[in-house]
């Protein structure tokens, strides 16, 4: 191993550095308007950057009355959480199913294809009907988002699937044949545990897509009367009326949750997001 | 070993046919029962009828949907060009010897978890105050007046945001296509005292643009079906210089009582999303094998 001895770009380094204002500033501007009173806003530049004369929860405290966040977020949870784990049960099985069945059979090959084309359906073509299907089958709410979600997301992740599958030899699965074991036992045991990593990315990748998603619940569960942590900020966009600082607490509130996971699982997160543009 | 071949198979078909019905009942289904309507007169609520072609004809008449399709590609155009250059020009900044490294890939990310609504709301509090306070402080004319409130130029600061959200993506992708270059060939390079610049074009290029292939596709089927910037930026507003297809869509669709107009409108829309991915792909991947 030759160890790399080139000198740092230092130029490079600290105009990247100032590039990630780009980033922060509109978070940081969010970020003191959500403290600041209605007093406090000025037009003029200055005072906008300021910081707010003191830092008082209020504000947080008042939008999360009024927005319901404890209930918006457990929602927002239990769709996103809910959507993962069956993604990973339901999806790698069936990427494993039609993976290796594509190997000997046509009907598979079509099969791939007829749910890998599935990623190019755009939802508004889906919606209107959607709408009034899941209202007819008694699914216009929470477990028809879930349940919308693992169908969207089916054609990428059998997609990501199958084509792990190919890192993985099938002569552990023969040898587990020969030994008598079933078909569905040698899946659990074996093959499921040797596709972990891309258990990883499909759950990064679903988890990013459902957690900030807006049309879906905004269509299907409009009747309901739960929100998720988006869709709140929207349907609670009236009663913030011009209290911006009251709006802007609940923005961050709203972001915060997702802020904390990346900071919690950023390498894997980037990992996963990466691995899955390469796989895919 | 044929019964075990066959215990094999029945499992394959016990797994595969539930999912299949699953997926033909909310995928496939409701994109037919889409095609149907958009054959009718439909509402949204009431009774209706067959009108055969008269939706698709009156499309292409309706001045709402052209405009839409027009600030739709305007968008999605302008949009894919400047993600992929900006990411790929912060990819390559990224990938260099800088100090940071795994800070900076990190920070810059963050735009890309976030929702497009909430960041939304957040844009467009600074394009209505703030940067109109800008102007007026430093006597800037174009800045003095919401950029967002001007029919001209609103599809611009839906544009910033929708960049700015993006470029976190495809960095990343063009990031990992970085890394599939072989070190050697850059010092096989050097050694023949080739300029960065020929470099990258004669060198670089060439073997990241596999990754420019899903860059491309990927920015402008999402570009395309923007949805979440208009519905906090603009409303499709002003004087709907600003609404994109899926925005319109969702607007008379769901509200506006055009279900069956809307509908054909989708149907479109979704041959038009085809096409232009299949399109990409085929040049994209001919331009792969001349190199």
């Amino acid at each position: 191993m030759m160890e790399e001895k080139k000198k740092t770009n230092w130029v490079l380094t600290i105009v990247l550095i100032l590039g990630t204002l780009t980033v922060f500033f509109p978070l940081y501007m969010a970020f003191i308007i959500a403290f600041k009173q209605p007093s406090e806003m000025t037009n003029d530049v200055a005072g906008a950057l300021a910081f707010p004369q003191k830092w008082s929860f209020d504000n947080f405290r008042q939008a999360m009355e009024v927005t319901d966040f404890w209930r918006s977020l457990g929602n927002s949870l239990l769709i996103t959480l809910a959507t993962i784990v069956l993604a990973i049960l339901i999806h790698s099985i069936a990427g494993y199913v039609i993976g290796r069945g594509m190997a000997h059979k046509k009907s598979f090959r079509f099969i791939y294809l007829y749910i890998v084309s599935g990623m190019f359906v755009p939802f508004s073509i889906l919606m209107m009907p959607l709408v009034k299907q899941t209202a007819q089958m008694g699914l216009g709410n929470r477990a028809g988002v879930i349940l919308l979600y693992l169908v969207f997301y089916m054609p990428m992740n059998v997609l990501l699937y199958t084509g792990y599958l190919k890192n993985i030899p099938i002569a552990l699965e023969e040898a587990a044949d020969i030994d008598g074991a079933s078909t569905w036992k040698m899946y659990w045991k074996i093959v499921f545990p040797m596709m972990t990593p891309m258990h990883a990315t499909v759950a990064i990748l679903t988890a990013l897509g459902t957690w900030n998603d807006v049309m879906t619940p905004l269509v299907i569960m409009s009747g309901t009367g739960q929100n998720t942590l988006p869709l709140a900020q929207l349907n609670f966009q009236t009663q913030f009326g011009t209290n911006y600082n009251l709006a802007f607490a609940s923005y961050i509130l709203a972001l915060i949750p997702i802020l904390i996971f990346y900071i919690i699982c950023q390498k894997q997160i980037l990992n996963g997001v990466a691995n899955g543009a390469v796989k895919g | 070993m044929k019964h075990k071949m066959s215990n094999r198979d029945k499992t394959f078909w016990a797994v595969t046919v539930p999912v299949l019905v699953l997926f033909f009942a909310f995928n496939t289904l409701p994109m037919i029962k889409g095609v149907i309507y958009s054959f009718t007169n439909y509402r949204g609520y009431g009774s209706y009828e067959f009108v055969g072609l008269r939706n698709y004809l009156d499309l292409f008449t309706d001045a709402r949907v052209g405009k839409s399709y027009l600030f739709t590609f305007k968008y999605a155009i302008a949009g894919t060009v400047l993600v992929n250059v900006l990411s790929l020009v912060m990819a390559l900044g990224l990938n260099s010897r800088i100090r940071f490294k795994s800070a900076l890939r990190g920070i810059y990310f963050v735009p890309n978890i976030l929702g497009g609504l909430v960041i939304g709301y957040i844009f467009s509090f600074i394009f209505t105050y703030i940067l109109p306070a800008v102007g007026t402080t430093f006597h800037i004319g174009f800045l003095e007046n919401s950029i967002l409130a001007s029919e001209t130029y609103a599809w611009v600061g839906v544009l910033i945001v929708g960049v700015w959200q993006a470029v976190a993506m495809n960095t990343i992708i063009y990031i990992s296509g970085l890394q599939t270059v072989p070190q050697e060939v850059y010092e096989a390079s050097m050694l023949d005292g080739a300029s960065k610049w020929k470099e990258f074009w004669s060198i670089t290029f060439p073997l990241v643009l596999p990754f420019v292939t899903i860059n491309l596709v990927l920015s402008t089927k999402n570009f395309l079906m923007v949805f979440d910037q208009i519905m906090s930026l603009t409303k499709g507003g002003p004087a709907q210089s600003t609404e994109s297809i899926s925005y319109l869509i969702y607007r008379n669709g769901m509200d506006g009582g055009q279900f069956g107009f809307q509908s054909a409108n989708a149907v479109i829309f979704f041959i038009v999303i085809v096409l232009i991915s299949v399109g990409q792909m085929t040049i994209m991947n001919k331009k792969e094998e001349q190199l």
